[in-house]
């Protein structure tokens, strides 16, 4: 385990602090992005396509391995988890084949072949590992992958805010939207395609297994607390980088990956909030049952 | 020229035909009542005429420069509804849509509209509140203003009363009452031909072709009418 005193160390290491400057840029961008996208992902029921993409992304890391691309790992990654989102909306879409099923046929389908692809790599064992459960301190981040990073993340951003009223819109109602001249399937094309590189820019931080995590925990935990979208879209933001700098902080503490930590604290904090909604819950229930006077008299005959 | 007329308008779903030879014409500020049993075409219909689905024959004509996307439109409500975090103002708000054009965000004209039509029904103490924990009338009120806040002409209603009870479909036809006299048409498809008959000024009976199309009252002393009258007090 890792002293305070090492912590400081680092710190003080000019080298170390550029790697740490790095890996914070990296986690606060993808934090965003994933908590934003996360709250319509899982409000329309998407939630397991995040899952699934993450797989198709290992899958897309053996092969860049495979080929001895390692550094320039995303951008092989990118295309591929695209390509599989964009037919994975396409198959549902058109119904011909149910979600859940679609999205359990794509993600075995790319962990198998990912491993035996794994074969080809000289330390199979530790790059699987990485692929899997993250990088061991994010210091394995190229130059490339920070340039990928914040360009892909200020297109996620962005796009996120300028079609956040569409957004809205299609996800509370997706027949009202239609009628009323929305074109719906553009827009769960763009959710995908940005679900997508989020998987792609967040698995190098959390690994493939938890990088759904990233997306799917803080929209649930903000929607225990809040009942409005703008409000629940908010705390998911803040909430998300608040379980990034403490779980990163907590990984440095403990020598620990940074992926495992900070979902850790992610699923603190869904604890937490999933408390606070309980609580106010039962609280209005009383208040509102204080105030309603003895119910009429029943049918007696 | 009408607002809105089909003309032999044929449609399909899912490859089979559900309804054949559907003629007739809407006029400004009539009310119609599009009722049929389960299976008729109704639905479909409908669907046709808000442009979710093409006409596999004849077509759909618009008049008094009514727009397909200037319809406001009252869907079921779905299940993904009932726990949304949303509040009523959101929701409201997300009818204005159509207008916005390509500029991301609402404006003032839009912010206007909502407020007015949320004051028309009455929900405008409910604007903070989260949809999700209002009663079933209350959230249909709530959805009736963000269709109205979607279209000045033509308003389609599907099944709106389902789920609720007596004393709050009568309010939710009282206020549909005073939407249709300030001038709004409105389209409603019901499988309940009683509620129908007694609140509409027009009935179309679907039994994958017309049926029926005419006023009301004589609905009711058409052989059709008489007949499914009967069999729904019986």
């Amino acid at each position: 385990m890792m002293q305070f005193g090492s912590i400081a160390s680092i710190f003080s290491d000019p080298y170390m602090t550029s790697i740490l400057l790095r890996a914070v840029t990296v986690g606060v961008l993808v934090s965003l992005c994933a908590s934003l996208l996360g709250v319509t992902l899982v409000l329309k029921r998407y939630s397991m396509i995040g899952d699934g993409l993450s797989h198709v992304g290992f899958g897309a890391l053996a092969i860049a391995t495979a080929l001895n691309l390692g550094s320039a790992s995303m951008a092989v990654s990118l295309p591929i988890v695209l390509i599989a989102a964009f037919l994975l909306m396409g198959l549902t879409e058109k119904r011909r084949m149910a979600g859940d099923a679609a999205i359990a046929v794509l993600s075995t389908g790319a962990i198998a072949i990912g491993t035996l692809l794994f074969r080809f790599s000289k330390n199979q064992y530790a790059d699987i590992c990485n692929s899997l459960f993250g990088t061991a301190s994010m210091s394995t981040l190229s130059g490339l992958d920070l340039v990928v990073t914040v360009a892909v993340s200020v297109l996620v951003l962005g796009l996120f805010v300028l079609f956040y009223t569409r957004i809205f819109t299609v996800t509370f109602d997706e027949t009202f939207a239609k009628a009323t001249g929305v074109r719906v399937n553009v827009y769960h094309l763009l959710l995908a395609g940005l679900t997508a590189v989020t998987v792609v820019i967040g698995m190098k931080m959390v690994g493939a297994i938890m990088v759904s995590g990233l997306i799917i925990f803080p929209a649930l935990s903000a929607m225990r607390v809040c009942k409005r979208f703008s409000a629940v879209v908010l705390t998911s933001a803040a909430l998300s980088l608040v379980c990034f700098f403490a779980g990163f902080f907590l990984s440095l503490l403990l020598d620990a990956q940074p992926g495992p930590a900070i979902i850790t604290v992610h699923v603190l904090a869904f604890l937490v909030c999933w408390l606070i909604g309980a609580v106010r819950a039962r609280v209005r229930t009383n208040r509102s049952r204080r105030i309603v006077v003895e119910p009429p008299c029943k049918f007696t005959e | 020229m009408a607002l809105l007329t089909f003309e032999r308008v044929g449609l399909s779903y899912g490859g089979d035909n559900v309804a054949h030879d559907v003629s007739f014409s809407v006029n400004g500020g009539e009310f119609w009542g599009i009722v049929g049993e389960n299976g008729s075409g109704k639905t479909t219909l409908m669907k046709a005429l808000l442009g979710l689905i093409p006409c596999a024959s004849g077509r759909i004509v618009m008049g008094e420069g009514l727009k397909p996307n200037e319809i406001g439109y009252l869907p079921q409500s779905s299940a993904i509804q009932k726990d949304f975090p949303a509040s009523v103002y959101e929701v409201v708000l997300s009818g204005t849509i159509g207008y916005r054009g390509l500029r991301p965000f609402y404006g003032r004209k839009e912010r206007e509209l909502a407020e007015r039509n949320m004051e028309l029904l009455g929900v405008s103490e409910l604007k903070k509140h989260s949809y999700q924990e209002l009663s079933g009338g209350q959230q249909q009120r709530v959805l009736l203003c963000r269709a109205l806040c979607a279209t000045k002409k033509l308003l389609v209603l599907d099944e709106p009363t389902t789920g609720l009870d007596p004393v709050v479909t009568g309010e939710f036809y009282r206020l549909l009452h005073t939407i249709n006299e300030r001038g709004m048409t409105i389209v409603m498809v019901s499988h309940d031909v009683e509620e129908a008959v007694r609140d509409c000024s027009h009935i179309l009976h679907l039994s994958c072709h017309p049926l029926f199309c005419g006023t009301a009252a004589d609905y009711r002393k058409s052989p059709v009418g008489r007949k499914y009258l009967a069999e729904e007090t019986l």
